[in-house]
């Protein structure tokens, strides 16, 4: 049985070691708004927080969650400036990787409060988004930097796009 | 011409033919179209209240005000169900946040539902605007009874019918009287639609109504969807298309994965499915793991000896042949111009195999249910699936619902539900509530893939250089013959069918003393693989082929690109438009030409190896042309080849622009497909099936390659038309025009890989010390 915490709960799994995190989530624990794409760690439509990295949950195994916190879409409450900033720009097409892309430029903002064009394209480029909404994707992310104050206070830690590439 | 289904059994709902009915039901009032003959025999409220004829309801107005607009179009980023909502509201004179919109399933009453070819707007914006009208006029005849007025004096506005300065609200009006009216088809004729300077929601900014739940979690998509009791499956994909035997399966490296429940071999009576397996587990992960450990053996069949090269190759020598190629466009005299030319010019152009790479791969959740069985799935043509789907099952087409949910990108790989058959056949097997998904990889081989192919165009020259005409002919394997060939069209001479999908374009607005457009099916490539209708389809590798030779002819004859196409649009004869869709013809598109040629220089001089190219697009047919130019700045990276798209100037006549920033967004990701497909996108046909099976061998545009872009909507007042795709298919002829202006090679190939223009390079150096 592997234990962790997910979006404040405490959870738990008795599915096998190496079942990959984002079906513990979507299918065990209901959690559907992170989302598969192409099950190797390379589009972001899977992308969550553990420990508050930015983290591929479909190349993750359930093993290594254990006394994680772990959080997804649905943790962020309808309440991250990002989530605001993507309504205020109309972001989401079909809307599919918008899960993933939300995670992971939250992990971004921690760093760089006020990102410039450059790092944001190196943080964001590994998440692919399909209907090709990157200029929104861009200035959303420049939107929510606006309001730092409540982005650094989010708990969200250092993350390196090259590092999670090679995992 | 048109695409339209040419097959007697059509199920398409015209218009033109439906009364209008308009009544209450219970606490609302619900607006209808109704066939002619059934309503003039029943009242409204009656017929409405009683289910037993087929109207297609518009939409709802409760006794709060709510207005529910009922959008049989399907969700998939367009954003469809605002714009459409806003056309309704805008004649109703409803307040806009009062809207909300409802994405039906496949009950007959819905009518025939299809969501492609940039057709939603186009195809609703008369019949919605109608509906509206004729809410709102039953609503101030009401509302100036309640109040004791002249209807001369009130108007209907924000969700009130307003008189001088009295008013009361359309809630009121519905919560305290009774309607019941019809409205022939005649009548609504007479019922006018607003003009743009008199718009009030349509062209003014709003946000779209699916976007909320997108960026929470909340959307649903046919993924997310769990049913009591069912299944997890993942099917193995048989090696090719079509005409697999399985010869032998063995599962015993499946049987110690915990949770593997066993596979069954699926039988499919609709003739889509040759050799497929079901794998069933308690959860997805483990049926992942339980098929890539199942060995299924097929025997030998033709296509694994298929190969991208000789598709090309095949079509390569069909269309040396005139007798076998469609006639499309037949002006002037070809030959005679060809005979006398004192010049020549011949190009041959390719485009190679891509992926749809819609990002949710397909699936589906199958119950046998009361009775009937029930899809849970998102599909783009409802109406073409559920017949299949139904023969697949051996069941009538009314034991078969589909529930529509969010599409994780449709792009045109879920017009036709394939995908949908093998879980439907899974879960018949199973005898239990079944849900099927596809892995990437899976989804990839079972793709309905971009046709690789091949086009040649030959022009004439006279003694002065000037062109006096060009033959094109084209070959490709044809979407709507694998999978709805009752839309095929009749060939100009009659004597043969076309793939309108897979020709549009070719016949363009260009003024040409002779002009002949021969349009070739690729049989190999038809009978090795599905080829799919992708984002805007044909015009796809006919506007790379087109336009990149508007600029070798324009070269040839000592012109200036643009000068030459100005001179070529000149709105005579055929070119010169019609109503009601395409009024102004080619001037509308020399317009856009010399909008952008306001706004980017195209002879300024730039640094080496950069160069600024342009191309125009007419949209997705003839009939529904939408009038883009766009120019390409490019910088070439000599020593790698890369090719540097800075920046993408683009203008766009589409007539009214009814949601504008969904619009703007649309043109956004078309252009951006655009520089994917040109540039990024393709993949090859090996032993029958695309090599390309993910992320690691296929390379979608990502944030960092993607330009800046400056997007202008002609303002216009004419009739609205289709914008999904036509971005799409302007960008990569722009391209490699500007390449040829930055490097002086001309690019024939798509995609235009780095190494492709690396060897480019060098053999211009080569030819050139």
């Amino acid at each position: 049985m592997v234990t962790f915490t997910l979006n404040g709960q405490k959870v738990a799994s008795a599915s096998p070691d190496d079942t990959p995190l984002l079906w513990v989530i979507r299918d065990e624990l209901g959690f559907k708004g992170t989302k598969f794409g192409c099950g190797i760690a390379m589009c972001g439509a899977c992308t969550i927080h553990i420990d508050g990295q930015a983290v591929r949950s479909c190349s993750y195994p359930l093993k290594q969650a254990q006394g994680k916190q772990i959080t997804t879409i649905e943790g962020l409450n309808d309440s991250h400036p990002l989530q605001k900033a993507w309504i205020a720009e109309q972001v989401p097409q079909c809307g599919y990787c918008q899960s993933g892309q939300i995670m992971q430029a939250a992990t971004l903002l921690k760093y760089y409060p006020s990102p410039t064009d450059e790092q944001i394209n190196t943080h964001m480029n590994g998440n692919l988004c399909r209907c090709m909404a990157y200029h929104r994707i861009r200035k959303a992310i420049k939107r929510a930097a606006k309001d730092t104050e409540t982005i650094v206070n989010n708990g969200v830690e250092i993350y390196t796009p090259n590092e999670q590439e090679l995992s | 011409m048109s695409i339209t289904n040419k097959s007697s059994d059509s199920g398409l709902v015209d218009h033109n033919r439906r009364d209008l009915l308009i009544g209450s039901l219970g606490a609302s009032l619900m607006v209808a179209f109704a066939p002619a003959i059934m309503a003039q025999q029943i009242p409204a409220d009656k017929m409405l209240a009683n289910n037993a004829f087929s109207p297609t309801i518009w939409y709802q107005i409760d006794n709060t005000g709510k207005i529910k607009v009922n959008v049989v179009r399907a969700e998939m980023g367009q954003h469809v169900g605002t714009a459409l909502a806003k056309i309704v509201a805008e004649e109703l004179g409803a307040n806009w946040d009062d809207v909300i919109i409802e994405h039906v399933d496949t009950d007959p009453k819905w009518g025939y539902m299809v969501t492609g070819g940039s057709w939603s707007v186009f195809q609703s914006y008369v019949p919605l605007s109608k509906a509206g009208a004729a809410g709102r006029e039953l609503l101030i005849e009401a509302g100036a009874k309640a109040l004791n007025k002249s209807t001369k004096d009130c108007q209907a506005s924000n969700g009130f019918v307003v008189c001088k300065e009295q008013r009361i609200s359309f809630a009121k009006i519905i919560s305290t009287q009774k309607f019941s009216k019809q409205i022939s088809a005649e009548e609504l004729k007479s019922y006018p639609i607003k003009s743009r300077k008199h718009h009030t929601v349509i062209g003014k900014p709003s946000q779209a109504l699916d976007i909320p739940a997108k960026v929470n979690g909340s959307a649903i998509y046919g993924i997310d969807v769990e049913v009591p009791g069912m299944v997890y499956a993942r099917p193995i994909v048989p090696p090719t298309r079509y005409g697999n035997k399985i010869v032998s399966v063995d599962d015993t490296g499946a049987k110690n994965i915990g949770g593997y429940q066993g596979y069954k071999t699926l039988t499919d009576p609709s003739g889509w499915l040759e050799g497929w397996v079901a794998v069933y587990a308690d959860s997805y992960p483990a049926a992942i793991k339980a098929a890539d450990k199942i060995s299924v053996k097929y025997s030998a069949n033709d296509a694994l000896n298929v190969s991208e090269d000789r598709i090309q190759e095949h079509g390569k020598t069909l269309i040396t042949d005139p007798d076998k190629g469609a006639l499309l466009v037949d002006v002037g005299n070809v030959s005679k111009a060809q005979q006398n030319g004192a010049g020549q010019l011949e190009s041959t152009y390719t485009t190679s195999s891509a992926l749809h790479f819609q990002l949710e791969p397909v699936n589906a959740v199958v119950e046998f249910k009361q009775g009937k069985w029930h899809v849970h799935s998102g599909n783009q043509w409802q109406s073409l699936t559920l017949p299949q789907v139904a023969k697949a099952l051996e069941v009538d087409d009314s034991m078969v619902v589909i529930h529509q949910y969010y599409l994780g990108g449709g792009f045109g790989r879920r017009l036709f539900g394939d995908y949908i058959i093998p879980a439907a056949l899974a879960a018949k097997a199973m005898g239990k509530p079944v849900k099927m998904v596809f892995t990437r990889e899976d989804d990839a081989h079972f793709d309905q893939p971009r046709s690789p192919s091949v086009s040649h165009l030959h022009a004439s020259f006279d003694a002065d250089k000037r062109v006096t005409g060009i033959e094109h002919r084209f070959t490709a394997g044809w979407p709507t013959k694998a999978m709805a060939p009752g839309f095929l069209a009749d060939s100009k001479d009659g004597k043969k069918k076309i793939d309108m999908f897979s020709a549009s374009g070719s016949d363009h607005w260009y003024s040409l003393p002779s002009h002949k457009v021969l349009v070739y099916n690729n049989d190999l490539a038809q009978k090795t693989f599905v080829p799919g209708w992708l984002r805007s389809v044909g015009p796809g590798w006919i506007q790379w082929s087109v336009e990149s030779f508007m600029d070798e002819v324009a070269h040839q004859s000592g012109q200036d690109p643009v000068e030459f196409r100005r001179a070529l649009l000149d709105a005579q004869g055929r070119q010169s438009g019609s109503e009601p869709h395409s009024v102004g013809g080619a001037n509308r598109l020399k317009n856009v030409l010399d909008v952008l040629t306001q706004k980017v220089d195209t002879r300024q001089s730039l640094p080496k190896n950069q160069g600024i190219g342009i191309a125009l697009s007419y949209g997705q047919e003839r009939n529904m042309p939408t009038w883009v130019a766009l120019a390409a700045h490019v910088d070439v990276d000599a020593a790698t080849g890369k090719v540097k798209v800075k920046k993408l100037t683009c203008v766009v006549d589409c007539g009214v622009v009814v949601h504008p920033d969904g619009a703007l967004a649309q043109l956004e990701g078309s252009l951006l497909w655009g520089v994917s497909l040109a540039l990024h996108e393709g993949t090859l046909f090996k032993h029958g099936q695309v090599a390309s099976n993910n992320l690691h061998n296929y390379f979608p545009l990502r944030m960092q390659d993607a330009p800046e872009m400056d997007i202008s909507f002609v303002e216009s007042d004419e009739f609205p038309v289709g914008l999904g795709e036509p971005g799409t298919t302007v960008v990569a002829p722009a391209i490699g025009n500007a390449v040829f202006n930055a490097t002086g090679i001309r690019l024939r190939s798509l995609p235009m890989t780095p190494s492709a223009v690396k060897t480019s390079l060098e053999s211009k150096a080569g030819e050139q010390a």
